[in-house]
Order: C-alpha cells, then sequence, then structure tokens
C-alpha cells in the first residue's frame, strides 16, 4: 500500500470519504512515523497515542454512518500553546510543569468537532518567544530541510517550529500554529509549506496560552493552499469567550481556490528591499511577480514609509504585553513551584527556574518600557508609531491596492545553534522583519513556497491583504503555487 | 538610553526574578542591545498621532451582568502545586 502520510488533507478526505482507507489506519501511519522518526526531529513533546485511535475510531462510525464533518478522520498536531483537557499544555516551558488543562482551548475545540483527530503536542520556542524553536525547555527541533550535499541541521524557524517540521517531515496532515511576529509564516517559508496567520480577531484566542495579547492569532501550517484553507475553514469562529473575536461569518475559503487574478492589483513595496537580503529572495520576489503578471494581475509599486520601524515597535509592544500576561506564573496556581523562606522568594525562584532566557529578557524589557518615568518614552511612543504603521496599509489598500507582495523572510534556513544569532539578541529579532509589520496592521498574511536557493533550501513568498480578506490571499497563494509547484524535503531520517 | 546593573536589579524585582550578581551583568548587556534597537523611534514625529488602542476598529462586546460559569472549584484547583480543601497554600504572608 502507498504511503498514507503523503496524502494531504483534501486526498486523504476523498479517501476517507469513499471508505478507500479508514481513519484508523490514517492515524496508525502517522503513529508509526512519528514513533520511528520523533526522536530525531523533537518535533512531538507529547504523543496521544491512545487518544488519537479513540477519536479516528469515532471518525470512521461517523463516516460509516453518513455523518462525517469537514476533517472527519485528519490526523493533525497540536502547538504546544493551545490548551488540550487533559494533555501536556506547557508551552513548551518549565514553568508549566505537568500542567493538564481542565478545558479545551476554542480553535481546538473546533477542530474537534470537525472530526479531526490529534495526534499529540508539537514543540515551539518557549511561550511563542523564538525565531528558531531554540528556546523551548525540550529543546530544538530539526528541519527536515538539508543543504544539498550537507548533514548539518537547520532550524525549523519558530516559533512554530514543531508545527512546520512535523508538517513537513510527514509526522501529522497538519498542524494549528500561532503567530505573534511571523511565527506562522516564517517556519512555514524554512520548511516548504503554507502557513497563513489570518486577521486579528478571526481565530479565537481563548485557551491560546497568551504572548502579547494585541498581536497572538491562532492559525494552520499545511502542505499546500487547499489544505490551508481547509484548516482556517474549521480553525476560525466567532466567540463570545473572546471579546476581540470578529462577528462576522467564516467564509468557505476553499471556494476561492482556482479563481482568476485577473486584474487584482498586487503592491509591491520598495521598503522590503533591505540592505544585505541574499540575492536569491530578491530573485523569488522577482519570480513571484513575473508569476502573478503572467496570470493577469496588475503590478504596481507602492510605499509602506514606516516599516523600518515595525521590529523595533514590536520589542517595545510585546515585552510589555507579555510582562503583564506571563505574571501569572508565580508558582501558586499551576506548574513548577520553587520553596522560598518567604512568599517573596518562592515567587522569585519560581520564576528565575520557571524561565528560560529569552523569556525573561523580554518580561526585564516589559517590565521596564512600563515602569514610571519610561512609560511616555517607549509604551506610547510605540503605540503611536503602530497607528502610523496601520496607516501606511490603510492607504495602500484606499489606493486600490488588493493585495501585497512580499518575501517571507531574509534568508532561508539557518543552522542548528548559530553562534551569531546567539551573540545577539536583535540578530535573530531580524528574522521577523517582513512578518511583523502584519501583526502590528492586525492583516492577514499567508507565506506559502515559491522555490529553492542555491544549497537546496526552500525559500517563500509573502502575501498580505485587506483586514478579513483571507480569500483573495488564498486565491493569490494558489496562482503562486500552481506556478512553483509544491515542494518536499529528501527523506534522510 | 542604556540600563546599569543596578537598573537590571530593579526591573528583575519588580519583575519578581531572582538575578546573580553574574546573571545580571549577562543580562545587561543583551538588554542594552534591545534597548539599543528600539532607540530609532525617535526619529519618527508623532506629533498629533493617536497611539493604538485596537488594532481592528470594533465596539467593546458586554454581555448581561449574569453568572455563566463556576461551581468548578477542583478544576481550579487541580493543577497546582499545593492545595488544602480547595485552597490554594502559600508560604506564611502575615505573621
Amino acid at each position: 500500500m502507498t504511503d498514507l502520510t503523503r496524502l494531504t488533507i483534501s486526498q486523504a478526505r476523498e479517501k476517507l470519504r469513499a471508505g478507500e482507507i479508514s481513519a484508523v489506519e490514517l492515524t496508525d501511519a502517522y503513529l508509526a512515523a512519528i514513533d520511528a522518526a520523533n526522536d530525531k526531529f523533537n518535533a512531538y513533546v507529547a504523543v496521544t497515542h491512545d487518544k488519537a485511535r479513540d477519536m479516528a475510531r469515532a471518525s470512521d462510525a461517523r463516516l460509516a454512518a453518513g455523518q462525517g464533518g469537514a476533517l472527519e478522520g485528519i490526523p493533525l498536531g497540536v502547538k504546544d500553546l493551545f490548551a488540550t483537557e487533559g494533555v501536556h499544555t506547557q508551552a513548551c516551558s518549565h514553568v508549566l510543569d505537568g500542567f493538564r488543562p481542565r478545558y479545551e482551548s476554542t480553535v481546538t475545540s473546533n477542530l474537534w468537532a470537525d472530526g479531526a483527530v490529534m495526534l499529540g503536542k508539537l514543540n515551539m520556542d518557549e511561550f511563542a518567544m523564538g525565531s528558531s524553536n531554540e528556546t523551548s525547555w525540550y529543546g530544538p527541533v530539526k528541519n527536515p530541510w538539508r543543504a544539498t550535499g550537507s548533514n548539518a541541521d537547520r532550524v525549523p524557524g519558530g516559533s512554530s517550529g514543531g508545527s512546520a517540521a512535523a508538517v513537513a517531515a510527514f509526522l501529522c496532515a497538519g498542524a494549528t500554529a500561532t503567530d505573534t511576529g511571523g511565527s506562522i509564516r516564517q517556519p512555514a517559508a524554512f520548511t516548504g509549506t503554507v502557513g497563513i496567520k489570518p486577521s486579528y480577531g478571526r481565530c479565537s484566542r481563548w485557551g491560546i496560552i497568551a504572548y502579547a495579547s494585541s498581536l497572538d492569532q491562532a492559525g494552520p501550517i499545511a502542505r499546500d493552499v487547499r489544505d490551508a484553507a481547509i484548516l482556517l475553514k474549521s480553525m476560525a469562529s466567532v466567540d463570545e469567550k473572546d471579546t476581540t473575536s470578529v462577528d462576522r461569518p467564516v467564509p468557505d475559503y476553499e471556494a476561492a481556490l482556482g479563481q482568476s487574478v485577473k486584474g487584482l492589483k498586487v503592491g509591491i513595496p520598495k521598503e522590503y528591499r533591505v540592505e544585505g537580503m541574499p540575492q536569491e529572495v530578491e530573485a523569488l520576489w522577482q519570480q513571484g511577480i513575473a508569476w502573478l503578471k503572467e496570470a493577469g494581475a496588475e503590478i504596481v509599486d507602492i510605499s509602506l514609509p514606516h516599516t523600518g520601524y515595525a521590529l523595533p515597535t514590536y520589542y517595545i509592544i510585546s515585552p510589555a504585553e507579555a510582562s503583564s500576561n506571563l505574571a501569572r506564573y508565580d508558582g501558586v496556581r499551576y506548574g513548577l513551584r520553587v520553596p522560598g523562606k518567604d512568599i517573596v522568594e518562592m515567587y522569585e525562584s519560581t520564576r528565575a527556574a520557571g524561565f528560560g532566557d529569552e523569556v525573561k529578557r523580554r518580561i526585564m524589557i516589559g517590565t521596564y518600557v512600563l515602569s514610571a518615568g519610561y512609560y511616555d518614552a517607549y509604551y506610547l511612543k510605540a503605540q503611536k508609531v503602530r497607528t502610523l504603521i496601520k496607516k501606511d496599509f490603510d492607504d495602500a489598500f484606499a489606493a486600490g491596492v488588493d493585495v501585497i507582495l512580499t518575501p517571507a523572510t531574509p534568508s532561508a534556513a539557518f543552522g542548528i545553534a548559530d553562534k551569531e544569532m546567539a551573540s545577539d539578541p536583535v540578530k535573530m529579532y531580524l528574522n521577523d522583519i517582513f512578518t511583523v509589520t502584519v501583526n502590528m496592521a492586525g492583516l492577514p498574511g499567508i507565506s506559502v513556497p515559491a522555490g529553492l536557493d542555491g544549497q537546496g533550501l526552500p525559500l517563500g513568498l509573502q502575501l498580505i491583504g485587506r483586514p478579513f480578506d483571507e480569500e483573495t490571499l488564498f486565491r493569490t497563494a494558489h496562482v503562486i503555487e500552481q506556478a512553483a509547484g509544491t515542494f518536499q524535503p529528501q527523506k534522510w531520517w | 538610553m542604556s540600563v546599569d546593573l543596578d537598573t537590571v536589579k530593579r526591573v528583575a524585582r519588580l519583575a519578581r526574578i531572582a538575578v546573580s550578581e553574574e546573571e545580571a551583568t549577562v543580562m545587561a548587556g543583551k538588554l542594552n542591545s534591545i534597548l539599543g534597537f528600539v532607540e530609532q523611534l525617535n526619529e519618527v514625529d508623532v506629533s498629533g498621532v493617536e497611539p493604538m488602542t485596537s488594532v481592528i476598529p470594533m465596539e467593546m462586546k458586554k454581555r448581561a451582568d449574569k453568572v455563566t460559569d463556576g461551581s468548578k472549584a477542583d478544576d481550579i484547583v487541580a493543577n497546582a502545586p499545593a492545595t488544602e480543601e480547595n485552597f490554594f497554600l502559600v508560604p506564611k504572608v502575615v505573621e
């Protein structure tokens, strides 16, 4: 029999509905692949064998009764940031040791209600703070992609590194992820997968461990554009448990695929041509422009003048929100407790032992910029710049631009334990230079694989849309995918 | 602006994170790298610009002031490191 883990979600869906394969067979194929290869990738931090088989059996019963949901029997991986009832949920932090929530996040509830099967929890940067998956308490994840002729391990990107690696290595059919500054789109670009961060408010944040609440959004990582559309349709909802969840119906994203981009106005922002960007990234961008032009789109040069300020703004706003959100980890209600002679020493020792260096840095920066005397100079200033960043996009869309095309990342995946990245936190932060603007403005952004660099590593393009116009992103990304093809790593594992 | 060792220790205390002398020194270097990076926002003229409060313009959702949840003390203390009869246990706070 052919390897069932190679089926896309849309292919598996057809075979399950036609009764050609069962959900149990498909789930067992993934569990066997995980058991054989997870030691090599470190993508899963918990595998839920029994739960997966129970869910698959229930899916088979529903399929047999003709009551299958939109994702009936599809095995998925879940980023460790999503609360899953009774199952390992730690944001890959030591401070949440042993935490097993008594509730389920809205996004995962939606997926299970549509019949999806949970395979386990996926590795990530601690509290989603990182761009390489190296800040995880559980250790780094390996990218299934390697440079041609090399055995050196590369990072899968982050923070959703486990999600991207598991999808690329065929250890799940698709995965949930989250994106605060690029954590869906950058790992997708590094692994040759498709990742979409929807508009702020499209997916409920309820039950997702909070990092920076005004920026956090959930979205899928998938093997192709169609699978991403199928997953987002299920994940998105209106939720009264999240006051920022937006009250508008979820469209059928899959229906946007195959529609023409003739006459679509595609903006090319000149500020995304940054110093030191490899020529290959520039060439890929030009290729993307050519593909869309051939498909009938109209290409227009635009300017988003505050682009360069998005990353420094992000490194004020996100640590500020994080310092507040992470105040709850104090050794009292859940997770780790390190005893102390009094309550303050207990708090301080617990947090010192429980948080990793990057998380501590961001809490410290956040505490500093919010402290008396500095609030106006840092936080208030950043929120004003954020208004200007959003206005740049508003102006471009008001001038008739339908979608914006940029590179997804300034480079391909770099090596694990890269010395330059480790020496200066700002070097690592620059990975998000093209993605972070989108979070600042609350817009939807999709990363779609578009080619390989000279070393045989995948590179992605990013499309940015109007608020709640994910359909145009799927339509345009599909055109790029049709032209570029899909990319799979050489199996070495 | 840059932070000195005393400021790092003061902020660590505010953030309730214990730091050793050595950790504070390493941290000061990395924090100053980040603060140096965000310094470039000084170039931006923000006079007359409103600070962002909500990225998607929407009215705050409200619901009726009714109890919709509760009676799950067991669930709430289930993950706590130390409890007694549905209370969280902490070191003595009041002498």
